[in-house]
């Protein structure tokens, strides 16, 4: 088996995740920006957040073997303080000749508040000013429906933007359509107690794939399963789905989206 | 009813049966239990609960989109952004 791991943070997990998913057959891990659980005091912090996914963590992925790549903004977490926030995206310009640098992301809202919506046009008007990739964070719970409805707006009113350069994330049964009909691409996060399981992502594989679709753990410091893509993969052989359509949902579908940046060599 | 679906359906209902029933049998007696103890507290409930009661009401409907229901039951169904977020979390249904 080989896989593509297009979401996880890898700067909160420990060396034998990289091993782990090594075995595993992954061939290549993503990382977007993300909130550290806590907030960080300036933008100094995220300065050095950015030089951390862009120098160290690709050194430290290396050392197993994998490629490393990276996506940067300021996480909708932390998209309350608009002043802030002008701060960050200021930064960003300078990483994004970085060689592991994919675009921008995980951009998007948190709460749905006005603020949250402001600091994301201005992430998505970077991306469009840059010709940068995007990924979508959508929100948790009973704010993702109404988070999902807003961040399309955001996206389908700026003429700058491609639809098939963009992946809504976090998708679940009552948000996939609003992103594929709109010819968005759309991701499935194996998450425990939210998000999506492993079952129920395969369900939305066979009533709305292949087209558009990749799965990702989206592990991070909460409690997550760094293998849940190949671990969906099980899922699938299980349920008779033959080699190539397992290949196709998690290495050539993210590989597909990805390449449409250069720097996304394997 | 059966899902439509853009793939072939590779599994029987039997063999979807045959693999799922035991999981879904035991979280369905989860959330059974889960309603119990809420009622066994002292105190009253929140929103939570009525919202869950009126999620369920999704599992009564012929398919093909029982999930979707739940998950529409459990979500804020405004459209207009908040003058600002109140913090990071969320609850997981909508009250108001
Ligand atoms: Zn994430």
């Amino acid at each position: 088996m080989r896989y593509i791991e297009p979401h996880a943070h890898m700067v909160s997990r420990v060396t034998d995740d990289y091993r782990n998913m090594m075995a595993a057959g992954c061939a290549a891990v993503c990382e977007p920006a993300f909130w550290a659980g806590f907030d960080r005091s300036s933008a100094n912090g995220f300065y050095d957040y950015f030089c951390q996914l862009t120098e160290h963590e690709p050194r430290r992925a290396a050392k197993f073997g994998l490629p490393h790549f990276s996506w940067l903004c300021i996480n909708p977490k932390e998209s309350e303080d608009v002043r802030l926030a002008e701060e960050v995206i200021a930064l960003i310009p300078q990483f994004l000749d970085r060689p592991n640098v994919l675009g921008i992301g995980e951009i998007g809202l948190n709460k749905n508040s006005r603020n949250e919506v402001r600091v994301l046009e201005m992430h998505v008007d970077l991306a469009a000013r840059h010709d940068q990739l995007i990924l979508v964070h959508t929100p948790h719970l009973e704010d993702k429906l109404k988070g999902t409805r807003l961040t399309l707006d955001v996206l389908k009113n700026d003429p700058r933007i491609r639809p098939e350069r963009v992946i809504i994330d976090h998708v679940e049964e009552h948000t996939i359509k609003l992103a594929l009909d709109g010819g968005f691409w759309a991701g499935l996060t194996l998450y425990p107690d939210s998000k999506c399981s492993p079952a129920r992502a395969v369900d939305m594989f066979e009533v709305y794939g292949p087209e558009r679709l990749w799965m990702n753990s989206a592990c991070d410091w909460g409690v997550s399963i760094p293998l849940n893509v190949p671990y969906t993969a099980l899922e699938m052989s299980r349920r008779g789905h033959p080699p190539d359509a397992i290949d196709r949902f998690i290495y050539r579908n993210p590989a597909e989206f990805l390449s449409q940046c250069p720097k996304f060599r394997l | 009813m059966k899902l439509s679906s853009n793939l072939a359906t590779v599994m029987t209902q039997k063999e979807i049966l045959d693999l799922y029933f035991v999981e879904a049998r035991s979280k369905l007696i989860e959330v059974a239990a889960f309603l119990d103890r809420v009622d066994r507290g002292s105190g009253e409930a929140d929103f939570r609960r009525d919202a869950l009661r009126q999620a369920l009401r999704a599992l009564e409907t012929e398919g093909p989109d029982r999930a979707r229901q739940v998950l529409l039951a459990l979500s804020d169904p405004t459209v207009e952004p908040i003058a600002a977020a109140p913090g990071k979390g969320a609850m997981g249904a909508y009250g108001g």
